[in-house]
């Protein structure tokens, strides 16, 4: 037997999208021009799906910096933090980031997804158990199972049912199981990447506290988008004391590549050399980390970028709502436009593509209760003029798909 | 002895189960305990998860994930089940 014919059935249905255009999973760039703008298939194209919050990916400090390490100090590491040692540039950086985060501890990974492979498994092991947000990022599914823990999946942004379940564990505790001694972890989101909708962090964090668990908060779509100084969700909600743990990413709204774990807990530095995705990958290269110190900076100085990112939020949201289209969820810089199926979600995500407008397309097994969607990220460098051009494709496409579904196409 | 090793507490638990999966059982197969919950009714790891769900509810209990990979027939879900109850 083929050892990848294990993947026949997902390559049928691949094959079947391609058929109806361009490749929704692999789409190539020619070029990109600008935090809004690059040349796909030989034509400018908007670009509504890059998760740019702040549309810092061409910010002159930011490119500054890089530049910079780049010639001082070379194109890489080489090696890990535990063998080769690390760079100044990393330690400035989890330390810009710490003061930034209000956090005591810092630990910076090569990539968002290791950031969550590392904190998860490096706080929970086995006789410990999760309890996770059943619509969580597959890194952390990732980081659940490799950590060995007991996992329990509770509804998500449901904080009764976390609850219920948390109430369970304790009494099997409380009856001597030898399942249930170890510590417990809850996690969930900031905000969910495929719909925009929040966390009721709030809500969690008083069900958490009450059971005596411990909390980590993934804010990759978050940070620098929710709060007042854009710390995320849990700045937002006025809870950041009783987070213990909080996860994110630098490829979305730090526009450059890598993750990050914080806590004021005291021995969260014990991942250092206890967590194995930490250990046993080379560290990011210079140049991504001092772009990455550069836009925290950024963030700090310009708190005007997240009010226009969420003044284009409100735009997009608003406009599509308007012109009748469903939004999976309340205003936030993911807009989720919802469609009725699989097929007519491939051809609206072409049609768009062929009038100049790049969005994700997410398919189930990718989205959650098995939904169909046209995924818009909106920016901080979008102008409102874009903004209006995006709703009124949309309008067109609809428009010219139902006159082709009548005509029989 | 108790209900589990002599088998006669598990037919109602047995036919509570086929009732949660008539809503998988799209093509209408007749249930047994030996039913493949993939290869016969489709259930793959994604519809799992919420049938796990539903019988979590129903008999207000957890079903760690990390035994889900085991469940290959409608009888490993019903152990389970009778498992997790003994565990809460």
């Amino acid at each position: 037997m083929d050892i990848l014919a294990k993947y026949d059935s997902l390559a049928e249905r691949r094959e079947i999208m391609l058929q109806a255009g361009d490749n929704p999973f692999g789409l190539r760039m020619e070029k990109v021009l600008s935090p809004t703008d690059a040349l796909v298939n030989g034509k400018r194209t908007l670009l509504v799906g890059t998760n740019n919050y702040l549309g810092l990916t061409f910010d002159p400090d930011c490119i500054a910096a890089g530049i910079k390490a780049l010639q001082e100090q070379g194109t890489g590491t080489t090696g890990s933090r535990i063998a080769n040692g690390s760079y100044a540039l990393h330690e400035e950086l989890e330390e810009a980031l710490g003061r930034y985060l209000k956090r005591d501890h810092t630990i910076v990974w090569p990539t968002g997804y290791q950031a969550n492979l590392g904190v998860i498994a490096g706080l929970a092991g086995p006789g410990d158990t999760i309890l996770l947000d059943a619509d969580s990022h597959s890194s952390i599914y990732d980081g659940c199972r490799l950590s060995g823990a007991t996992l329990i999946r509770f509804r998500h942004n449901d904080p009764e049912d976390l609850d219920k379940r948390l109430a369970r564990l304790r009494r099997q505790k409380e009856a001597g199981s030898p399942d249930a001694q170890g510590a417990v972890l809850v996690i969930v989101e900031g905000i969910y990447s495929m719909l925009g909708d929040i966390a009721p962090l709030e809500a969690f964090v008083e069900v958490k506290d009450r059971h005596g668990a411990f909390l980590l908060v993934d804010e990759a779509h978050s940070l620098g988008v929710m709060g007042e100084t854009g710390r995320g969700v849990a700045e937002a909600q006025g809870v950041e004391a009783q987070v213990d743990f909080i996860a994110g990413t630098f490829s979305k709204s730090l526009g450059a590549i890598g993750g990050f774990g914080a806590s004021n807990h005291p021995h969260f530095e014990r991942l250092r050399y206890c967590s194995r995705p930490y250990m046993f990958t080379a560290s990011a290269s210079p140049a991504s980390i001092a772009t990455v110190t550069a836009a925290v900076k950024r963030i700090e100085e310009e708190p005007g970028l997240i009010r226009k990112l969420w003044q284009n939020a409100e735009a997009l949201h608003g406009g599509l709502s308007e012109k009748g289209f469903e939004i999976a969820s309340p205003v936030s810089p993911v807009v989720a436009v919802r469609l009725p199926d699989e097929k007519t979600a491939v051809a609206f995500w072409n049609a768009l593509l062929q009038a100049g407008i790049y969005v994700n397309l997410a398919v189930p097994p990718g989205t959650p209760n098995n939904i169909c969607l046209m995924r818009c990220s909106v920016s901080a460098a979008h102008t409102l003029e874009q903004i209006e051009r995006v709703v009124q494709t949309f309008v067109d496409v609809r428009e010219a798909l139902k006159a082709g579904a009548a005509a029989g196409n | 002895m108790s209900d589990s090793q002599t088998g006669s507490g598990e037919q109602p638990i047995y036919e509570q189960v086929y009732e949660l999966l008539q809503h998988y059982n799209r093509e209408g197969r007749e249930l047994r305990p030996e039913t493949d919950l993939n290869a016969e009714l489709n259930i793959d790891s994604v519809a799992a998860m919420d049938l796990i769900m539903e019988i979590e509810d129903k008999y207000d209990i957890d079903i760690p994930i990390n035994l889900v990979a085991d469940l290959r027939t409608v009888q490993d879900l019903v152990t389970t089940v009778r498992k997790q109850q003994g565990a809460a």
